[in-house]
């Protein structure tokens, strides 16, 4: 589903060239419930905005769904951003102006829906995520965990194949980030893909997968004794 | 996807009133200035008659000299001594020709309850009612034996025939100037071309409309003397005979050419003719001869007014400063929301889409900026007299063309202002916008 290979994201002044990712390689199949998770300022959220097309990379390969997207333009990019990825911010990202179905309904917009099929697809992802009753309310009347499902229904009404979570719980509370946690794994079990960036080893373990990320590079975790022991306390810390 | 971000772009001109009033002032004002000086612009600069101001000409012959001529840049007189116009007339060069100048006439009615009056009036030759495209509801002009025989016969216009005939077909009837009787041959529909073309030395382009023609030939023939200037470089003598045989000129003249080879022609005939006059000995120069077609002449006679266009040069770049103001307040706004351009991007919004979106959002500020700038243009248009003489103030209309006019400039005035911010708004990087947050 997303490979990356030995790519590479430089950021250059006029005095300094700093590597975000440097020979970063990766793959995600169809299906994975990848977490990313590294120290601040690893080059986390650069692979994720990289890997959500919003960011061109210096140099590597990457192929998402089977497409090369170095050389797409930027409505090439833009309309598989729209059709295959659903984003996931830490900060909600919402637009204020809006109200619920409202925003849901932005990226069918840019798809060129029409009316009642926007309709029912804005419903259905609110139902799925419990907000059907808040539709007309705006971003401002929600609590941070209805904001974040709000999100999380705006990026599931597009169907996408992809999904991107950056820090989904980071700015919830213990509940509330629960909650969100237990509907991605739901939609995981529905078939997703999804990608979460995290700083939370006990998310990081509900995830099927881990990738840890330090200096720009995917690190062996096998080799890692501190990855072993906070994966270990994050389990025996769990509920479940 | 218009009507989508139509109604993103008037939600959020509802979101902050002060700043969108604000635009909207900048837009109104500046369209309203522009838009009341070019009324009084588009008036006095149009063209009076499109379909012949090609082939209608002035011809200008110098028959005052170097001296006279060198106060006026080398040019010969605006006006036509009666000699060289009568000899022009003669000689038939042109498809068609017409000596002319305003008489004053006074109309004596049958009804004895009215009183005599007087209306605006030009002897003319028969040429000159297809020459002009003068158009006519009942019956026509004279004919040119009616120029050569002096005839008592009289074209009248409409509104002078709803006065006198209560508006019925008064074609053969009879009408009475300055005591004499003449034939009605012909009654003008409405003819009011403006400007003034056929006589822009003595009206300046700008006059009430004219009401009767009769032939050039009998008002001559009548010692009937000219209503406009008449302008002389020395003593004409005394008399009559002596004023039309003097080197005065008071005379208008035109002349139909269909072709510039016909025009060409024309120049050569008119210097021709100044040699001839020359190795007579009536001119001691050599031949001086100007042609010029409507628009040429009318621009000559300078009936544009100086302050016409002085102020829509000023309008226009007040015009320009609401606009660099309306850039300003736009960057500010479109700005504001680089977090939801941010988002827009990452949901699949390419940078057309957000061009799109922000150019509607200020194409739908500038026709609000339209509206305000009708009503203040409406407004502009009644204060136009303060500014202009009352001749050219009333010239001054909001019609439909300049209210669609209004509306246009200030929206696509708005939307070139808006370019920049929108391609600023365009170039949010959503990838940094979205780690910002």
């Amino acid at each position: 589903m997303l490979k990356m290979t030995h790519l590479s994201k430089v950021y250059r002044t006029e005095v300094v060239e700093t590597y975000a990712l440097r020979d970063f390689n990766i793959n995600v199949n169809e299906g994975e419930f990848v977490a990313v998770t590294g120290p601040s300022g690893s080059g986390k959220t650069t692979f994720l905005t990289i890997a959500g097309l919003l960011e061109t990379f210096t140099g590597g390969q990457y192929h998402l769904d089977g497409v090369e997207v170095s050389n797409l333009n930027d409505n090439e990019r833009s309309k598989i951003r729209n059709e295959k990825i659903g984003f996931i911010f830490q900060a909600f990202n919402l637009i204020p102006d809006l109200n619920v179905y409202d925003n849901v309904e932005v990226p069918l917009r840019y798809r060129g829906m029409k009316g009642p099929e926007r309709k029912d697809r804005i419903m259905n992802a609110l139902e799925r995520v419990g907000l059907a009753s808040r539709a007309k309310h705006y971003p401002a009347e929600l609590s941070g965990g209805q904001q974040q499902r709000v999100a999380i229904a705006r990026a599931l009404a597009g169907s996408p194949r992809l999904l991107l979570a950056d820090e989904p719980t980071g700015n919830l509370d213990t509940q509330m980030a629960r909650g969100v946690m237990e509907l991605l794994e739901e939609i995981h079990r529905e078939g997703a893909t999804i990608v979460m960036v995290t700083h939370d080893p006990e998310l990081a373990a509900r995830a099927q997968r881990n990738v840890h990320i330090i200096d720009g590079q995917v690190v062996d975790l096998a080799e890692d004794p501190r990855f072993h022991q906070a994966v270990h306390a994050a389990r025996a810390n769990s509920p479940a | 996807m218009f009507a989508y971000y139509l109604q993103l772009g008037l939600r959020s001109l509802r979101k902050n009133p002060l700043l969108t009033a604000l635009m909207v002032m900048a837009i109104g004002f500046g369209v309203a200035a522009s838009m009341t000086t070019y009324s009084v612009f588009r008036a006095t600069s149009n063209n009076p008659i499109p379909n012949k101001s090609s082939r209608l000409y002035v011809p200008q012959i110098d028959n005052w000299g170097p001296e006279d001529a060198a106060e006026n840049k080398g040019e010969p007189p605006s006006a036509m001594s009666y000699t060289d116009a009568i000899n022009l007339m003669r000689d038939k060069r042109g498809k068609r020709q017409t000596a002319l100048y305003p008489i004053g006439l006074s109309i004596v009615p049958d009804d004895v309850n009215m009183l005599p009056f007087r209306e605006n009036s030009y002897g003319v030759y028969a040429d000159a009612f297809a020459m002009f495209d003068i158009p006519f509801i009942y019956g026509g002009g004279w004919n040119a034996a009616d120029d050569d025989a002096h005839s008592a016969v009289a074209v009248i216009g409409r509104e002078l025939n709803d006065k006198l005939f209560r508006g019925a077909n008064s074609v053969g009837r009879e009408i009475n100037l300055n005591g004499r009787s003449y034939r009605i041959t012909g009654v003008m529909d409405k003819w009011h071309p403006e400007p003034l073309f056929f006589d822009a030395v003595n009206t300046n382009g700008f006059d009430d409309p004219t009401e009767v023609f009769v032939p050039f030939t009998r008002a001559v023939e009548l010692k009937i003397s000219t209503n406009g200037n008449n302008n002389c470089n020395r003593d004409a003598g005394n008399g009559w005979d002596a004023w039309i045989h003097s080197e005065c000129v008071w005379t208008g003249f035109w002349v139909e050419l269909p072709t510039t080879a016909d025009a060409d022609a024309y120049r050569q005939y008119l210097n021709g003719y100044s040699a001839e006059q020359q190795r007579a000995g009536r001119f001691k120069w050599a031949p001086n001869t100007r042609l010029r077609n409507v628009m040429e002449w009318l621009d000559y006679q300078k009936v544009v007014p100086q302050e016409a266009k002085v102020s829509l040069l000023v309008s226009l770049g007040f015009l320009l400063i609401c606009l660099v103001n309306t850039v300003g307040l736009l960057l500010a706004k479109f700005l504001k929301r680089s977090a939801e351009i941010g988002v827009r991007r990452a949901l699949g919004a390419s940078r057309k889409e957000i061009y799109l979106q922000f150019l509607i959002e200020a194409g739908s500020i500038g026709l609000a900026g339209g509206v305000l700038g009708l009503l203040l243009t409406g407004l502009g248009v009644l204060g136009v007299s303060l500014v202009f003489e009352p001749d050219i103030a009333k010239l001054a209309t909001l019609d439909m063309s300049l209210m669609a006019l209004t509306l246009l400039v200030a929206i696509l005035a708005t939307v070139l202002a808006a370019f920049y911010p929108t391609w600023r708004a365009a170039q949010v990087q959503p990838a940094w916008q979205l780690k910002s947050n």
